[in-house]
Order: C-alpha cells, then sequence, then structure tokens
C-alpha cells in the first residue's frame, strides 16, 4: 500500500503546477514562463536525461538520484532544494509526477544499475597524491574544457553547448560550492564516474573498465579537482580592513607584498531591478584585499572570468547567449566584441549615519562615485559619478589609476588612488577609522554583458586601519604583570601570617 | 482511494501497452496471445528487388569551415594542408556524398529482421569521425574506437534512444554500444572538438544506404511491394520518393537537393 501511494501522481501533479511548472512547464518541457532567463535553462522533463546520477552513463536516474536533485537543488543553477519547504509526501509525489513526462520511466527495459563506486582511498590529501591527480588531470584531458588552472577556460571551452544547443559554461573548478551535483571529493568522483548526462561531461568509467587508470587514480584526480577550492566555501565578511603599509603602495596585481593582506569575498548577482534585467551573470563573486598608505590607498579587485574579452573565440558562445535568453524588450541583439568591466563604487561624501545613496549606481538626486575600468584600455579607470544606471559622468582630474593582469581566467586589477581628493564635492576623501560603503560591479562582455546587463553586488565597507599605536601592545602586559606583582604580595603576607600562627 | 490508484495503475498499464503497440509488438500484452512470428528474414534475401540512384544538388552549396587543428598537434599532422569540416561533400558534377537513404514505409507491419552480429565502427581519427554518416540496425553493434592519442568524448545526442557521452582519452579505446529504437538520425559529437559530428541512422530493418563520394547509393533484397524511401542531408534536409518493386527487378529514384 504504501508503495502505491507514492505513485499518486494526481496529488504530484497539484506539487508540480504550484512549485515547478514556472521554469519546467506545465508540460514538463523545460519552457516554463521563467525558463527564457535562465542559463542553464531548466531541465526539459520529456528526454529523461539528468546530470546528477548513480547510475552508469546514458541510463536513467534512480529515484533517489532524482530525490536527492529535488531536496538539495542543484548549486550555481536556478534550482534550489525543497527539502525545507515540501513534506516528504509532497516531494515523492512530485517525483513520481514528473517521471510520467518520459515514456522512458515506463519502459521496463530501461533497467538502471547503481554503479560500484568503492570508497576513497586514504591519502588523498598529500603532496604526491595530488601530484598523481594533477599528472592525469594534464593527461586525460581535463584542461581541454577546464583549463590548465581549472577555472573553465580551456580551448575548448567557448565552443560547450548543451544537448539542446544552449550555452553552457565548463566548470569553475575554484568554485565548488557551485558544483551542480555536490562539493565533496566523493560526489566529484561520482561525476567522473557517471559524467553529467545531457551537458559536455562525459563519463571517465571505460578509462577503469579498459584498465587505462585505476580507481586509486580515478579518486586522486577527484582529489586535486577538489584540492582546487578552499577548504570551507567563502564566508562574507562585512567590513574590507586596509592596512596601513609603510612601504611603498603595492600597484601591481602580482606584488608579494598583497600576500600579507587579508582577502574578503563578496557574492555578485545578476542586475535584475532595471530592464533589461540579467538573470545569467558570468562573475558570481568577487576577491577583495585593500591596504593604504599615509597619502595613498590600492584596492586590488580579483575575480574569475573564462575569457579575456574582447576575445572573438567566444563569438559563438555570445551568439548562444543572446539566442537562448530573452531580452525584456524582446529584441534581439546581434554579437559584438564587448569588453569585461569592473566597477568600484562609493558614495560622495562618507555618510554620517545609516543612511546611503541608492546601491544600483545611485539616482538622479543622489549620486554615487564609481571608479570603471575595462579591459578595452587595462591600464586605466575612470572615475565618475553615476546618476541611476543610465548614467554615469567621468570627473575631470580623477587621479584613479589601474593595472591589471589577465591569468588562466582570472582578472587581478588593482586601483590606485590619494587618499585625498581635490574636490571633496564629487570625489570621496577616503579617511581612517570610519567605515566607508563600497560596492562592485562586473560585467563579462563574453557573455553578453553590457549595459544593465550586469552581476552587482550590495553595499558592504571599507575600514582605513590605523597602525596600533605601541602602548596598546604593552598596556595590557604592565597592567598583568602589577596584578600578578600584587597578588603574590597578598598571597605572601597571607603565608606569613599563616606560619606566624603556627609558630605560636 | 483504492479505486482512484487502481485507475492509475491500469491508466500506467494501458499505456505501457499502447507505447509498445506503436512499435508494432503487439506481443507486450500479456491478456492476449503472442501475434505469430514473423518470418526470420534474418538477411535481405538475395534475390529480392534492388533500389538504386544517384544524389546530387543544384545550385552552389557554402564552402565547408576549415578546421583548425592547432590546438591538437597529433592530428593536425595526420593532414598536408588544414582539413575542413564535411557538411556538404561533393563528388563530380554536384555529386551528393554521406546521404542517407532508406526505406521510410512500406514494408510488412510484423515483418522482423535480425540485426547483423557484425559491428558497424566508428573511428575517431584526426580528429573527425570516420564514416561522417552510418546506418546500423537496432540492437546492431557500434564499435566506437579511438585511434588518436588524446581525449575525445563521444556523445549521442538521441530522443527514442538513450544518448550517452563517454570519453576516449587514450588511442585504441573501443566502446561498443547498440541503439534500442529507430531514430533517424542520432547525432554524435565530440565536445572537445566542436567541429566534430556524425550522424547515424537507425533502423529496425536492413533497407538502408550512405551515398557514396559519386552520390550513388544502392539498397538489395527489398520484397516486392510499394516503398517511401526518403533521403536525408545533414544540411539540404529530407527527400522523399515512391518506388514500386514487383520482383527481383532494379528501380532506380534518384534525388536532387536544392543548395542553401
Amino acid at each position: 500500500m504504501a508503495l502505491v501511494a507514492t505513485q499518486d501522481t494526481s496529488a504530484g501533479k497539484q506539487v508540480y503546477t504550484k512549485w515547478c511548472a514556472g521554469c519546467h512547464g506545465d508540460n514538463g518541457a523545460g519552457d516554463g514562463p521563467a525558463a527564457r532567463h535562465m542559463i542553464p535553462p531548466p531541465r526539459d522533463f520529456t528526454g529523461a536525461v539528468y546530470q546528477i546520477r548513480s547510475t552508469a552513463n546514458g541510463q536513467l536516474p534512480t529515484d533517489a538520484d532524482l530525490l536527492r536533485s529535488i531536496d538539495e537543488g542543484l548549486p550555481g543553477t536556478a534550482m534550489p532544494g525543497w527539502k525545507n519547504r515540501l513534506s516528504d509526501r509532497q516531494r515523492r509525489d512530485v517525483l513520481a509526477y514528473i517521471k510520467t513526462f518520459s515514456t522512458f520511466f515506463a519502459d521496463t527495459t530501461q533497467r538502471p544499475q547503481v554503479l560500484e563506486f568503492g570508497k576513497e582511498p586514504g591519502g588523498g590529501t598529500g603532496a604526491e597524491a595530488l601530484r598523481v591527480g594533477r599528472q592525469f588531470y594534464d593527461s586525460i584531458g581535463c584542461r581541454k574544457c577546464h583549463g590548465d588552472q581549472g577555472r573553465g577556460d580551456g580551448p575548448s571551452a567557448p565552443t560547450l553547448k548543451d544537448d539542446a544547443g544552449h550555452p553552457i559554461f565548463a566548470a569553475n573548478l575554484h568554485e565548488n560550492w557551485r558544483f551542480n551535483g555536490g562539493p565533496t571529493t566523493t560526489d566529484i568522483y561520482h561525476r567522473l564516474r557517471t559524467g553529467l548526462d545531457g551537458t559536455p561531461m562525459p563519463s571517465f568509467s571505460d578509462l577503469i573498465d579498459q584498465k587505462f587508470l585505476t580507481e586509486t587514480e580515478l579518486w586522486r584526480l577527484a582529489e586535486y579537482v577538489r584540492s582546487l577550492s578552499p577548504g570551507e566555501p567563502p564566508v562574507v565578511r562585512d567590513v574590507i580592513h586596509a592596512p596601513l603599509v609603510t612601504r611603498v603602495l603595492p600597484r601591481a596585481p602580482d606584488d608579494s607584498a598583497w600576500n600579507a593582506v587579508d582577502t574578503y569575498w563578496f557574492p555578485l548577482v545578476g542586475q535584475v531591478i532595471h530592464k533589461n534585467r540579467w538573470f545569467a551573470p558570468a562573475v558570481t563573486g568577487v576577491w577583495v584585499k585593500a591596504v593604504h598608505t599615509r597619502d595613498s590607498i590600492a584596492l586590488r579587485v580579483t575575480w574569475d572570468d573564462r575569457s579575456a574579452s574582447p576575445d572573438s573565440a567566444w563569438l559563438g558562445h555570445l551568439g548562444r547567449v543572446l539566442a537562448t535568453v530573452q531580452s525584456d524588450d524582446s529584441t534581439r541583439e546581434q554579437p559584438a566584441l564587448w569588453p569585461d568591466q569592473m566597477v568600484v563604487e562609493f558614495p560622495v561624501t562618507i555618510p554620517t549615519g545609516m543612511e546611503r545613496p541608492y546601491f544600483l549606481m545611485g539616482s538622479s538626486s543622489g549620486p554615487v562615485y564609481q571608479w570603471r575600468w575595462t579591459s578595452a584600455s587595462r591600464s586605466a579607470a575612470v572615475a565618475g559619478l553615476a546618476r541611476g544606471i543610465e548614467r554615469f559622468d567621468s570627473l575631470p582630474r580623477g587621479g584613479v589609476g589601474a593595472r591589471a593582469v589577465y591569468d588562466h581566467g582570472q582578472w587581478r586589477v588593482v586601483f590606485t588612488r590619494a587618499l585625498a581628493s581635490l574636490d571633496t564635492a564629487s570625489q570621496l576623501p577616503f579617511r581612517s577609522g570610519r567605515a566607508i560603503p563600497v560596492a562592485f560591479f562586473a560585467l563579462d562582455g563574453s557573455n553578453g554583458e553590457h549595459g544593465t546587463r550586469m552581476a552587482v553586488s550590495t553595499w558592504y565597507f571599507l575600514a582605513l586601519d590605523e597602525p596600533v599605536p605601541a602602548r596598546v601592545f604593552i598596556s595590557p602586559v604592565l597592567a598583568m604583570l602589577l596584578t600578578l606583582g600584587l597578588g603574590m604580595l597578598v598571597v605572601w603576607r597571607a603565608q606569613q601570617k599563616t606560619s606566624y600562627r603556627r609558630q605560636q | 482511494m483504492n479505486g482512484r490508484i487502481l485507475s492509475v495503475v491500469g491508466g500506467m498499464f494501458l499505456l505501457t501497452v499502447c507505447s509498445k503497440g506503436d512499435q508494432g509488438n503487439a506481443a507486450a500484452a500479456p491478456a492476449a496471445p503472442p501475434a505469430p512470428a514473423a518470418p526470420a528474414t534474418s538477411d535481405p534475401s538475395a534475390d529480392g528487388g534492388t533500389i538504386t540512384g544517384k544524389i546530387k544538388f543544384t545550385g552552389t552549396a557554402a564552402k565547408n569551415p576549415t578546421i583548425d587543428m592547432s590546438e591538437e598537434a597529433a592530428c593536425k599532422a595526420k593532414y598536408p594542408s588544414p582539413p575542413t569540416e564535411e557538411v556538404v561533400v561533393a563528388g563530380a558534377a554536384n555529386a551528393l556524398a554521406n546521404v542517407f537513404v532508406y526505406v521510410s514505409a512500406g514494408l510488412p507491419a510484423n515483418a522482423k529482421y535480425q540485426a547483423p552480429s557484425t559491428a558497424v565502427v566508428l573511428d575517431q581519427n584526426g580528429c573527425r569521425y570516420h564514416p561522417h554518416v552510418l546506418g546500423i540496425m537496432v540492437g546492431q553493434n557500434l564499435e566506437i574506437k579511438n585511434s588518436d592519442p588524446l581525449l575525445h568524448n563521444i556523445k549521442a545526442i538521441a530522443k527514442k534512444n538513450r544518448g550517452f557521452n563517454v570519453s576516449q582519452p587514450n588511442a585504441g579505446m573501443t566502446r561498443d554500444v547498440t541503439f534500442s529504437a529507430p531514430e533517424v538520425m542520432v547525432n554524435l559529437e565530440c565536445n572537445v572538438h566542436g567541429w566534430m559530428h556524425a550522424y547515424a541512422g537507425v533502423r529496425p530493418d536492413p533497407f538502408f544506404a550512405v551515398s557514396g563520394a559519386d552520390g550513388s547509393f544502392s539498397i538489395k533484397g527489398l520484397p516486392p511491394g510499394t516503398y517511401t524511401v526518403e533521403a536525408w542531408h545533414e544540411r539540404f534536409g529530407t527527400q522523399t520518393a515512391t518506388v514500386t518493386i514487383a520482383g527481383t527487378e532494379s528501380k532506380t529514384a534518384n534525388f536532387t537537393f536544392a543548395a542553401h
């Protein structure tokens, strides 16, 4: 009875219509009203082709596989997890209903079999294990798509399409928290064995079956891929601390002085407020470091970008993006060689209260002060005032310097400026000891991003730290020593009295 | 409650039966006695009729794109000059190669044909597929092999069959696959090398052919009947012709595509 009850597809249909059809479409073809805004697009259930499985390549997923995707969602995509939004019963019902969209699930000759994955062998985190993993990363061709450093910028990356011809990125292996099938070494190993059906990612199981690779060696590869991402996903800390440095300001992106400076990560999301909205941003976060000297500030922004735009190799991808994503005014743009862009935004003056200008490029009555860099003129940045998303007026004598490096799928750009400002009415003077609002905007030209199509952050803060005076360190020590001395004195006196009484 | 469940289960059962019925196999319905087995014509009869023809195109075909193999020195070295894609492979006098020609209708509904035990071979060599277009029977082995010392993934995009996507990073790797349902065409591609495309016509019978460099094709061993013959080309689309075979005669069906 219980088994039959879980197959109640009419209940599943109700759940589906309410929660799933908006993206996946009434008939499960992945063509709901929201679908045309997404990359990757929602799953088309009619083909029964699923990325995340425990079964061999080309086979149907098990119910447990499908339930996992429903429960946990698919990180890095628009698919959220439903474990805490729908009841167990609802999730099982909708799972049964989703399977009715394809005749493959009713075909009794299709018998998915769960692969024997085995357990991760020991010793996987040592240098030798990672060296072995890296060796196979190169020799079996991972780098062709995922790139030499794993940022999804390999030579084949610009040509990648899914089964339906939609553009698809090779995963950036430095962001395991965005892996569709999960972040762990075991998850990675399973994806290597099963492949991600419907995408360009193939199964590598044949290598083991035909004795070109041992299971341990494939585990080593999974361990190497895992090692490219941080141990834990980055956590947002609201305030960028810019320490005072006494030596010369590090203006080069790869100046060794940056190594000693704390990094702060900020997530970016698509700009979905102003038309044309953008739901498919390529840049998903920025890593920021800042330092200052007595008279200047340097801010280094690092972000992963598969293409140093403009790059004609990516024109095909760009065309597919524009063909897949519907613009708000339903016009279809022609691909062009747009550059990459980075915008660092501040208020015009440091706010005294809680009020800050509108984060999304200010407004006509409340402008914001911005530094704008583009890959078209790599070693320059323009300072100016934005008065809303469509209006930017550059300032004469902006005084902002920029130096950029593009390295294996990553931009590193250092912005520099004097702390003081000649024109305090429009150019923020930087002061220490104050929390200065700051926000970031990134555009990947090869992903069709220009104008309002961009990735945005909210306001965070920048704090120029004062050097801590020596007395701050010495006073506590002195206080401790004094307390210790007094305490010992008290004890000594007490002992004196005790021994005096005993003697009596 | 029970009634509703039963009706759902019953409905699914009916659906299963119907979908089986579409494939012309009544044996899936357990309530009915199995249909009498069709004569086991494992091979097309040697003395059947033949359809031959020549395929050509009119107009001017767009030039095939030249392939940039600079990323793959081992493939590049196999060509004296940069090779091109094989979208339109033309012979003398606009003869058109790589057209998949097959009998799309007219065979007896209950005819069953045994897949040959020999495999069709698809070779990845010089970062191109050989052959570019192939025909294969349902259940027949397709042996996919890699003759290049570098990574190819071979991906099948299908609707009626299960697709697949497996990697072959080493020379000498092979993979056997079979298709379970007729489908014209199953697309085969390599995602590492975006120019690599091949097409497989999957048929339940052996009455198909792929046009050669001179545009000619020949389908042998057809029993008497009136057939719809379809010709498929990856760029120029499809064309059909009706051919009636009375005995062991040979009939001609020429196709002319318009280049676009």
